[in-house]
């Protein structure tokens, strides 16, 4: 229930962010039905709105969708399943039901496929009702600075990033990419400034 | 089609390629542990930079507008735990605030 009410907050915030950003509410509807996860969907709105090509937006979301990669193979040993049921599993498979399914592991295969199945279609159901809410919301309002939607974006990144930051070199790391992309703004196309991070991200990831 | 379109549609195809490879490749292909520590650190990478470029900048120019007030008050919120609804309403009222007065 936490998670639903959760969930719901972050799909109206990502609505009304993506018409912030001129995109239309069907287009917002149509990143949280396919797309469907919400650091990718946040990211294209955010480089998109911040002046970025369609590529460097696109990119910028793969990057933050190549967890669900990771996440696929953690479940996938554990789901088994194949044909139209892989390909919804796969669709499901984000930050939450990932999480709520390993969580159950203690409690055998079968609490485990109970809890990615059921958190990931109920996520997929308030995502979608409450992004086209927020859209519609942020349509009707006109001018989003006067509502505070400029700052609910940023908001909604931080709020994403928050829990991330667990050490110490994370928020430093942290830190760094926030001011290297700030720096960067008026020398480096749209979007470059952001992408370049994730090389920073790399090459200490690399490192170590 | 717009770039407003190219941007929904192929982040969507990109989105479930990554989703889908990961059910299908073999486990040991990606549970590499230098592979694992990137992957937790480019969302923190790039949620940084977007925090950051959404509160500071305008297209290519730097700003300092109502958004760093909603950016202050978002922290102090999470620093005080709150929940991410309050965060990000308490970061909208506080921008919108100094917006209309100023």
């Amino acid at each position: 229930m936490s998670v639903s009410i959760t969930v719901g907050a972050y799909g109206v915030a990502f609505g009304a962010a993506a018409v912030a950003n001129g995109f239309s509410v069907l287009q917002a509807c149509l990143l949280s039905l396919l797309t469907f996860s919400g650091a990718s969907q946040f990211a294209v709105v955010g480089v998109i709105g911040a002046g970025g090509s369609s590529i460097s937006a696109i990119a910028t979301a793969s990057l933050l969708g190549t967890r669900n990669a990771l996440y696929g193979v953690i479940m996938a040993p554990r789901l088994r399943v194949k044909g139209l049921k892989r390909v919804l599993a796969a669709q499901i498979t984000i930050d939450e039901s990932t999480g709520v399914a390993l969580g159950q592991e203690q409690r055998g295969d079968e609490a485990v496929q109970k809890g990615f199945w059921y958190t990931g279609i109920g996520v997929f159901v308030f995502w979608n009702l409450f992004t086209l809410a927020g859209a519609l919301g942020a349509q009707a309002m006109g001018d989003v600075r006067s509502f505070g939607l400029d700052s609910a974006v940023p908001a909604a990144f931080l709020g994403l990033l928050w829990p991330r930051l667990t050490s110490r070199s994370e928020k430093f790391l942290a830190i760094i990419c926030a001011v290297f992309a700030v720096v960067m703004t008026p020398i480096l196309p749209a979007g470059l400034p952001i992408i370049a991070t994730a090389f920073i991200a790399i090459a200490i990831g690399l490192r170590r | 089609m717009n770039a407003f379109w190219i941007a929904t549609l192929g982040t969507s195809v990109v989105a479930f390629a990554l989703k889908y490879s990961g059910h299908s490749v073999p486990e040991r292909w990606l549970s590499h542990p230098k592979i694992q520590r990137v992957n937790a650190l480019i969302p923190i990478a790039l949620l940084s930079a977007l925090v950051s470029v959404q509160s500071f900048t305008d297209k290519t120019t730097l700003v300092v507008d109502q958004r760093i007030v909603g950016l202050a008050v978002a922290i102090t919120a999470l620093l005080l735990k709150a929940p991410f609804p309050v965060v990000v309403v308490s970061a909208a009222v506080s921008s919108a605030i100094v917006y209309n007065i100023f």
